[in-house]
């Protein structure tokens, strides 16, 4: 599931959408006491985040939202995709496909139907990280509903035809992923970037790895990877402070106190730079580019955040699509994104071209790149991006699903909900000092990794491409959706 | 259960499901709609619908015109001016459309469908004013260079490589929309074939433009922190100053398709194709073109047969027949001339596609023959309820909701009655529509399979010479 989020897929909207949408990972610990109030004027009107702990103990942000009725809850267990075991990769992945097959007494089929009966929503992904969970209810029948949600999360079955037909569609996934050129791109930059750890490993298994994977195996991962101690949970919308309290001791009271998680150690991208082809049979080579970045706590990160927002971060605007795209029409997508895992943090990107010209677009992006190292972002680059940052962060808070997702990144990050008002503060706290010293540290060095996903070249056919354009021509590319 | 996303098919147009995922959180109680409208004296329709939680706003233009309006042998070109609608006017300099929306800390995009094109912006409540400005200007005043247009023609090229060349199953789709179609262009893709993307000018999407782009020819959903007092003068300061185009707009007349006579088959092999997949879609109508009621059954029966694990063709071919690794499908309502239903399933590993095709056929046979039992029914109704309601928490997918089939002619008033009409559909009646419209005659069969010599990716990398 990681490439899914990780990279913008080709947001299949529809197949004449002018532009690509840019997800990231929904990116640990904030301690308060039971109804204790953080009053925020937020960027949305007059939001609340209420910071609770339930009679039995556990932690949770909520936001009430009375006027339309329904709630969204995401919550999130820490361990992720990274704990899967040597020989079982794709184990977090099997059990996100897993918890709605069967719980309690009710057979895959059963669960199912009763799911449609009741309305409610409930899915499930794996990060390298963490493992999520998302649910969404009417207010009418939420008794009836969380109580299907606890069944899922305490007594899941795992039934051998389900397993069996579960790792089935996996398998095929996998068969389809591996004739994709973007997603082995990004799986093979991984294994590259990240050989010998866990980050390096195929998130979503292997054919031999999904065929190991056993009933008991799910369920050693439920009971080491579901604890109470490694859980985070924001509730939005139509539900009072004190639902809630029962809501999570009903729902995950009976959870262990701690999980068993394997430690995972801290790493970075490999050093001194690396470029690789992984022939396939494609019209259009898909290349990924990136190296290792700052963490999410160093004093740098907002600013490493605003260079890749000028570089390749959402909107239209940014450099890799003025000169990729708009000047010479080497691309429809070129991006770039920073991403801070919990053991490493990266940046980086991705361009598709037609498979004779990919070199041209790769030369592009490297010069962007060292030019952004050498000289930092002009002041205009520099105004812009921050004028943008500020001005959108309100635009990630007007759903309940989407303010449930924001506050769940900032919990598992160990901010408190005080950080929605700080935030667009420490953009601006940023000075073009600050921006030329960080682009620097980010971006000069000869670390770059680079995957590319394309035929053999044939140097008959190099390059007959179109000249650059004189006048600057307007940039397209998506919004930027990190959690930050 | 998990979701395919290596056989899942571009749909028509993304706002396809709009229609489908239709009622608002008064089912119920049947309130008064929280929707106001008005029309400007040029013809151009304004749309407000507020949501009052966060002090944004999303602006939309919909124009009634897309890829089945277009000339025979220009296809392409109206998602190709939907690209060059970013480039510059009078106002505007030459690339500075989306600058200026980034530095107000918006978002916008656009899209096209076969029936309408939309523009959007995401912004706070206080740059709406501008944003009406901006896009009330280039409604009218586009201008395009030579240059702007062939490295623009380059972009589209990379975007149908990234979306169809790159991707067997989306070729499939392709072929089995020019079989299904024997005389609508909904047959021709809507990002163009390339051959004739090739040859867009300037000239052809100036005509289109200047065609099809009038106020009389447009919608404005505006949804959001904002009421329609507040909106009204904005939008006679902005697009009330526009000129209607006379001859746009009242009535828009595509080539019919001619009864269907016989099944339709399209083979690809690919070395690509992954697993062996078979596909099935049928011609049904859409929302505008079926009798009352007709589409909300197709709605509720393209949910039973084919949409989830609880489907009939999930339950058959993958769970008591075990031919298949995956199986569903959906009807697709929301075209101005015509509807869909498709279905897909991909060949459990070692058997014949002949054999998923047969359990698929008798799985079709069964619910034309005997219908839905009545829980099945009552849980696709809820279902689809529920979705509408869950849609409501999003102003952007309001937008789209009211702005698709407004753009389609549709009523606000039938949009927003569509979970009472979902309600009142009876099993009798989406036995008909099974009946009638799951007929072979009106289909296309595809198959994808991977050839023998299979040119995928080789599992370590090389290094780059």
């Amino acid at each position: 599931m990681t490439m899914r989020h990780l990279c913008r897929t080709l947001a299949r909207l529809g197949p004449a959408f002018r532009n690509v949408g840019l997800r990231f990972d929904v990116a640990a610990l904030a301690a308060a006491f039971a109804f204790i109030t953080v009053a925020s004027t937020g960027p949305a009107n007059a939001m609340k985040i209420q910071t609770i702990k339930s009679p039995g103990g556990i932690e949770a942000w909520l936001v009430e939202e009375h006027s339309v009725p329904l709630m969204a809850l995401r919550y999130s267990f820490e361990g992720g995709n990274a704990q899967d075991p040597a020989g079982k990769e794709g184990l977090a992945n099997f059990m996100t496909a897993m918890m709605d097959e069967g719980a309690g007494d009710l057979d895959s089929a059963a669960y199912q139907e009763k799911m449609e009966e009741l309305s409610f929503r409930m899915s499930f992904d794996d990060t390298r990280d963490a493992f999520y969970g998302s649910f969404e209810t009417l207010t009418t029948n939420r008794a009836d509903t969380l109580a299907m949600l606890k069944l899922a999360i305490n007594q899941p079955r795992f039934d051998k035809d389900a397993v069996d037909r579960i790792r089935a569609q996996l398998q095929a996934n996998l068969a389809y992923a591996a004739r994709d050129p973007e997603k082995t791109a990004f799986k093979e930059w991984f294994a590259t970037a990240f050989a010998g750890h866990a980050y390096g490993r195929p998130s979503s298994g292997t054919e031999a790895s999904l065929a190991a994977i056993t009933r008991d195996d799910l369920e050693a991962y439920r009971k080491a990877n579901f604890g109470k101690n490694n859980l985070k949970v924001v509730a939005v919308g139509d539900i009072t402070a004190e639902e809630l309290g029962k809501l999570l001791d009903d729902v995950f009271g009976a959870l262990p106190e701690k999980s068993q998680l394997q430690p995972v150690d801290m790493t970075a991208p490999i050093k001194g730079g690396k470029e690789q082809l992984v022939e396939m049979a494609v019209p259009q080579a898909v290349a990924v580019f990136g190296l290792g970045a700052m963490p999410r706590k160093d004093p740098d990160f907002m600013a490493a955040f605003l260079i890749n927002q000028i570089v390749g971060g959402g909107g239209f605007a940014s450099s890799l699509m003025e000169e990729v795209r708009e000047k010479r029409g080497l691309a429809y997508s070129v991006y770039s994104f920073i991403q801070p895992y919990h053991h490493a943090s990266i940046f980086t990107g991705g361009v598709a071209t037609k498979a004779e010209a990919i070199d041209q677009s790769l030369d592009v992006i490297k010069s962007e790149l060292k030019r952004m190292a050498d000289n930092g972002p002009t002041q205009d680059q520099f105004d812009n991006a921050k004028k943008y940052l500020v001005g959108s962060y309100a635009l990630r808070f007007d759903t309940n699903a989407k303010i449930a997702s924001q506050l769940l990144a900032l919990f598992e990050d160990g901010f408190g909900p005080e950080y929605v008002d700080q935030r667009n503060a420490q953009i601006e706290a940023i000075t073009m000092d600050d921006a030329k010293r960080v682009a620097k540290r980010l971006l000069a060095n000869p670390d770059l990794i680079i995957t590319v996903v394309g035929p053999k070249p044939d140097p008959a056919k190099k390059a007959a491409v179109a000249p650059v354009v004189q006048k600057p021509a307007a940039a397209k590319s998506a919004p930027a959706e990190a959690p930050l | 259960m998990i979701k395919f996303p290596g056989i899942r098919r571009f749909s028509k147009m993304l706002a396809i499901s709009m229609l489908a995922v239709a009622p608002s959180i008064s089912h119920a109680a049947q309130a008064p709609s929280r929707v106001g409208t008005f029309t400007l004296g040029n013809g151009l329709q304004v749309v407000v619908i507020p949501d009052h939680r966060a002090p944004v706003v999303t602006h939309m233009v919909w124009y009634k015109v897309g890829g089945a309006d277009e000339p025979k042998g220009v296809s392409g070109i109206a998602h190709f001016l939907e690209h060059l609608m970013f480039k510059s006017t009078e106002k505007i300099p030459v690339g500075e459309f989306s600058k200026i929306v980034a530095k107000l800390g918006g978002q916008d995009n656009a899209f096209t469908g076969h029936d309408a094109t939309a523009y959007f912006q995401r912004v706070s409540k206080d740059k709406l004013p501008t944003m009406m400005e901006m896009e009330a200007d280039r409604m009218v005043n586009l201008r395009l260079t030579e240059k702007e247009v062939l490295t623009e023609r380059n972009v589209i090229l990379e975007e149908r490589r990234s979306r169809v060349e790159n991707n067997p199953a989306a070729i499939l789709n392709e072929q089995m929309d020019a079989a299904l179609y024997l005389s609508h262009p909904y047959g021709i893709p809507i990002i163009g074939w390339e051959h004739e993307i090739a040859k867009l000018s300037r000239e052809d999407a100036l005509n289109y433009y200047k065609f099809f782009y009038a106020p009389n020819n447009a919608i404005v959903i505006i949804s959001g922190d904002v009421t329609v007092e507040e909106v009204r003068p904005l939008a006679e300061a902005t697009y009330g100053k526009l000129v209607a185009n006379p001859a746009v707009g009242a009535t828009r007349v595509r080539p019919q398709e001619p009864p269907p006579r016989a099944a339709r088959r399209v083979a690809l092999e690919d070395p690509r194709a992954g697993k062996a997949s078979l596909h099935r879609d049928y011609i049904a109508p859409s929302y505008v073109t079926a009798t009352p009621g007709e589409a909300e059954a197709l709605d509720l029966m393209g949910k039973i047969l084919a949409e989830g694990a609880t489907s009939r063709l999930y339950k058959k071919l993958v769970v008591e027949d075990k031919v298949a690794s995956s199986a569903g499908g959906s009807y697709e309502g929301s075209g101005l001339d015509s509807g869909k239903i498709s279905l897909y399933a991909i060949a459990a590993d070692g058997v014949d596609l002949g054999k998923v095709e047969a359990s698929m056929d008798a799985a079709i046979a069964e619910i034309r023959a005997n219908g839905v039992t009545d829980a099945e029914l009552q849980r696709s109704k809820n279902s689809n309820i529920a979705a509408y309601t869950y849609e409501s928490d999003n102003q952007m997918t309001l937008a789209r909701r009211y702005g698709w089939s407004l753009s389609l002619g549709r009523s606000i008033e039938q949009i927003e009655n569509w979970p009472d009409a979902i309600a009142k559909v009876s099993a009798e009646d989406v036995k008909k529509a099974a009946a009638r419209y799951l007929d072979v005659r009106g289909s296309v069969t595809g198959t994808l399979t991977p050839s023998e010599a299979a040119v995928q990716a080789q599992a370590p990398a090389k290094t780059r010479s």
